[in-house]
């Protein structure tokens, strides 16, 4: 017995060989947070959060008041980024409108996403036939420029918030599922996964619950990029007034109905431009931090 | 042969290295004092996480941006090198030093022909024009001694063979016949033949070139075969030096004797010598060890090796061993040497393949990589299945388990159950039976899963526990089975060694009871100290449930070492099947005899065994040759015969079995006489002559 205990290895706390291999969405955020790029787009990008939240707190003036006597009114310290047409408070009305954004925006890409996955999952697991027909359709879609598909589906089905978030569900899709896909192609291949179906494990569970919890870091990377393109779109939709419609604040909105006063009262349309910079910014930063914390 | 006088070329002391890790650095090099003398060979040895890998790319200067050199001094022939800047070091790099990396496919570039890429380091160095570059390389490869340099000039580095690829990477380092030549791990991931074949070249040139060379392996037999001096590296630190021979067969710190303790050694069996692992595991980086750092792991460790560092202490004409005991080495007594009970074999057949196909690709392109295999598993033995990269055992493997349907033939299992189909239309009781253990447990083992959940899935599915408190019971005494403790369950594979991962592994195999289990080089990711764990652990959990394994590796000592049948493979076909004993002895099929020759083992040093070359690389399964597919490269080629006719099998009188014209009498009297196995110390002299050119041998 003594023989055999000597081959009972004793263990301490052992590092990896392989040096850090980024394990799960936790490490990758601590990761991530260590580095500036991610750090400031994480910070701008929870002011907006802050902002569509609770605007109805902070901001000075009701978005949708009208005061005639204050038209086009310059900034001043009554109105610190001055006033539209119709006399509104314009700093309330940019605070407002991250609302209208920050909605349509990650509901579409969350949509995207998932759509994107289940497709990815599918199609990268399985192969062959299915893996065909689906990618096709994929590259069918993505031959279409995004904007284009965005306003004929808008224009028949009408302007709507919910069409808004399902057509950027819709057009991501495919762009997801084609990164899910290659992320999975390569996971398949891993050991784990046949040990998986040599004990008789469904299709969907290995999907499921082998592979997808290891392919978490691209996923995360790839909806953030997602999310800044979504919110992008949704402006564009918004200014060529086929998105959100008034008397909505967002930002795409006030841009399109400002821009004929732009000589004569620039900061109508000056101040909603930089805020929907700034997020996409933000949005972009973080991406970006993401990535590098992946690739480290 | 080396020039024991004049200055070192390379003069390492008291050098420190750490890396940074999360801002924290961490010592992976500590006070090491080593020095390579002109013309001579210096073997470092380790297994992984030592820190070899570090002192070669210190004395290459191409340490990552996050290692410090914390202290200490390296002189290169004199000059700092520590101290030299970037100019200088690019005009040392490639022509006072030079370096020849693990895998030669990747670093040889993969679009520029092996002419244009050898002939760059002469028009970098030399200043030479592009024709007389040219010109020098093939002058260099034939110093190599690859065949046809003219043609190997022209060709893509994916178009040469892995031997010739490390060729080309040593007449690339040797072209400008450096001070230095750094060798890291240049035959791993090589097969057997190739490995030989490389080692016989260094061998060669040591004799042609009047270079130092720092050579790193894990693998101490090619360490002896090659090196004059040897360093044995552990965690960081210097822990014994000496002369090659003397050291390896007079270890004088436990850590030397206790790595040359768990490698099967020739003639050894598992019915009659267990393996010795070295017990625990190597200490964590950046550990704060404030004695010997071997202690926690060493069988004579006394109260003063946990708190005081050992010096250097000489052990005889330049030989130092950190070890404060290190005169009681000699003495330290072999373990319990208690071998595990055999299983009973009764001989019943649990697996019997017949004439199995598998082949890829699409009709008209299509290649067989198992090319018609018949062979039988008996209940409780081991099968091993050997043969080079390429030989078609994995993908015989994943046709066995499930994951691949074969093209053709018939598998089945106790003589009921068809295994010719793939994973999805086998049923429970088959899938419960026949498991699977793979070679990497970093890959097999799901990284986001806990050990626990591993396990549970396992005895879920196989041995249908549903009720969770009876999966935990179960999984703690699967877990037990395998030696590990109550604690491992909760972690996650990323927190375990790769013994350890391996366990887990084992474990969740054996969750259904299964009567047959496939391994696929369940050892050759691991280090030896863990191998011999691992093989130990197999040996126990098949004594205590009477499985059989399909055991396949590419390394013959541990096959010879473990299994009762061995089968070789080459080329998608079985060209050698029978009992272990008969298989490694003439005779026996001239690809065996050349596997054989060219294992490389800690024993047979003194006489050097003449070593069977095989002649180019082996050909691709698409095309196979006609006749034999061996004939292209046998050292024991008859001619039109062979290549006209597919070889019958012959039969000796104990079972065993090999596919060749050359009857068994006659075979062995030629195997015998020319010395190819070690029995006849004598016969030096390697024949290369193909015997008969008749043929006509019936």
């Amino acid at each position: 017995m003594e023989g055999r205990d000597a081959t009972a290895v004793a263990v301490g706390p052992l590092p990896s060989r392989t040096p850090d291999r980024r394990e799960g969405l936790w490490d990758l955020a601590v990761a991530a947070a260590s580095s500036k790029t991610f750090l400031t787009g994480a910070v701008i990008l929870v002011f907006w959060v802050l902002m569509a939240l609770f605007w109805g707190i902070v901001a000075p003036y009701d978005p949708q008041a009208v005061d005639p006597t204050a038209s086009l009114a310059p900034p001043s310290g009554e109105h610190w980024f001055g006033t539209d047409n119709l006399g509104r408070d314009v700093l309330s009305r940019v605070l407002a409108g991250a609302s209208s954004v920050l909605t349509v925006a990650p509901l579409g890409t969350a949509l995207g996403m998932v759509g994107g996955i289940a497709v990815g999952l599918v199609t990268g697991y399985y192969r062959g036939l299915v893996d065909d027909v689906i990618m096709r359709v994929v590259d069918a879609l993505l031959a279409f420029p995004l904007i284009i598909i965005a306003v004929l589906v808008l224009s028949v089905l009408g302007s709507s918030k919910v069409n808004v978030v399902l057509v950027i569900g819709v057009v991501f899709m495919p762009i997801v599922a084609r990164t899910v896909r290659s992320s999975v192609l390569s996971e398949r291949e891993r050991e784990y996964v046949a040990a998986a179906r040599l004990r008789g494990e469904s299709g969907g569970y290995i999907m499921v619950s082998e592979i997808l919890p290891n392919i978490l870091s691209p996923i995360a990377v790839e909806a953030t990029i997602r999310l800044g393109y979504a919110i992008f779109t949704s402006a564009t939709l918004s200014f060529l007034s086929l998105g959100i419609q008034e008397p909505s604040p967002d930002w795409g909105l006030t841009i399109s109905l400002g821009r004929v006063y732009l000589q004569a009262a620039p900061w109508v349309v000056v101040f909603p431009a930089l805020a929907l910079a700034t997020l996409v910014v933000a949005v972009n930063l973080v991406a970006d931090g993401l990535l590098q914390a992946v690739e480290e | 042969m080396s020039v024991a006088d004049g200055r070192p070329v390379v003069d390492i002391e008291g050098l420190s290295i750490s890396y940074l890790r999360r801002k924290r650095p961490l010592r992976v090099i500590e006070d090491l004092t080593l020095s390579i003398r002109p013309g001579e060979a210096y073997g470092l040895v380790g297994e992984s996480g030592c820190g070899k890998s570090t002192v070669a790319m210190a004395l290459m200067r191409y340490l990552p941006a996050n290692a410090l050199v914390d202290s200490g001094r390296v002189t290169f022939a004199g000059d700092d090198l520590l101290g030299a800047d970037e100019a200088t070091l690019r005009r040392w790099r490639g022509s006072r030093m030079a370096m020849v990396y693990q895998d030669p496919a990747s670093a040889l570039n993969p679009s520029m022909r092996v002419g244009a890429q050898i002939s760059e380091v002469y028009r970098q160095h030399r200043g030479m024009d592009k024709t007389a570059a040219l010109k020098e390389a093939g002058a260099m490869l034939e110093k190599v001694s690859i065949t046809d340099p003219g043609r190997v000039l022209r060709r893509y580095p994916h178009e040469l063979s892995g031997g010739q690829q490390q060729r080309v990477m040593i007449a690339m380092a040797l072209s400008t016949d450096p001070e230095l030549l750094v060798l890291d791990e240049p035959t791993t991931g090589l097969d057997a033949t190739v490995e030989a074949e490389v080692l016989d070249l260094v061998e060669q040139l040591r004799s042609d070139f009047d270079t130092s060379i720092l050579f790193i392996s894990h693998n101490l037999g090619v360490v002896r075969r090659v090196c004059e001096r040897v360093g044995v590296l552990y965690a960081g630190r210097l822990i014994e030096e000496g002369p090659s021979d003397e050291l390896l067969r007079q270890p004088r710190h436990p850590y030397t004797l206790g790595l040359l303790r768990c490698v099967p050694r020739r003639g050894m069996r598992k019915d009659a010598l267990r393996l010795e692992p070295i017990p625990g595991s190597l200490p964590p980086l950046g550990a704060d060890l404030p004695g010997c750092v071997y202690a926690s792991r060493c069988p004579i460790a006394r109260e003063r090796c946990h708190t005081e560092p050992p010096p250097p202490y000489e052990t005889g004409e330049d030989r130092i061993s950190r070890c404060h005991y290190h005169d009681e080495v000699p003495a330290i007594p072999s373990g319990e040497q208690q071998v595990t009970p055999q299983p009973p074999s009764d001989g019943a057949t649990l697996l019997k393949v017949e004439d199995l196909v598998k082949s890829y690709g699409t009709t008209g392109n299509s290649m067989q990589a198992v090319a018609g295999v018949s062979f039988e598993v008996r209940q409780g033995e081991v099968f091993g299945l050997v043969g080079e990269s390429g030989s078609g055992k994995t993908s015989l493997a994943r046709c066995l388990s499930g994951l691949v349907d074969a093209s053709s033939g018939r598998a089945t299992f106790e003589d009921r159950l068809d295994i010719s189909v793939s994973e999805h239309r086998r049923n429970a009781e088959l899938r419960r039976q026949l498991q699977m253990i793979f070679q990497n447990p970093d890959t097999s083992l799901n990284p986001r899963h806990s050990v626990r959940r591993i396990l549970g899935r396992a005895l879920l599915l196989l041995a249908g526990v549903k009720n969770g408190r009876e999966r935990e019971r179960r999984s703690l005494d699967l877990a037990s089975s395998v030696r590990l403790e109550p604690r491992h369950l909760q972690v996650r594979p990323s927190a375990l060694s790769g013994g350890l991962k391996q366990r887990v592994a084992i474990a969740r195999a054996f969750a259904g009871e299964p009567a047959l289990v496939l391994c696929d080089e369940p050892v050759s990711a691991l280090d030896v100290s863990v191998q011999a764990a691992i093989l130990n652990l197999l040996l126990d959990v098949q004594a205590d449930r009477k499985v059989s394994y399909l055991f396949i590796s590419h390394d013959l000592n541990v096959v010879r070492y473990l299994a009762d049948s061995i089968g070789v493979m080459y080329l998608g076909q079985l060209v050698d099947v029978g009992p272990a004993r008969a298989v490694f002895d003439p005779p026996h099929h001239p690809y065996t005899e050349a596997l054989v020759s060219a294992m490389t083992t800690l024993e047979d040093l003194d006489g050097s065994r003449p070593r069977i070359k095989l002649d180019g690389p082996m050909p691709s399964p698409s095309d196979p040759p006609s006749g034999c597919r061996f004939h292209t490269r046998c050292p024991r080629f008859l001619g039109d015969l062979c290549r006209d006719k597919a070889p019958p099998w012959q039969r000796d009188a104990d079972g065993h079995q090999y596919r060749c014209h050359i009857p068994p009498g006659e075979l062995g009297d030629l195997q015998r006489t020319n010395g190819a196995f070690s029995g006849e110390p004598h016969a030096a002299t390697k024949q290369d002559q193909p015997p008969k050119e008749n043929g006509q041998s019936g």
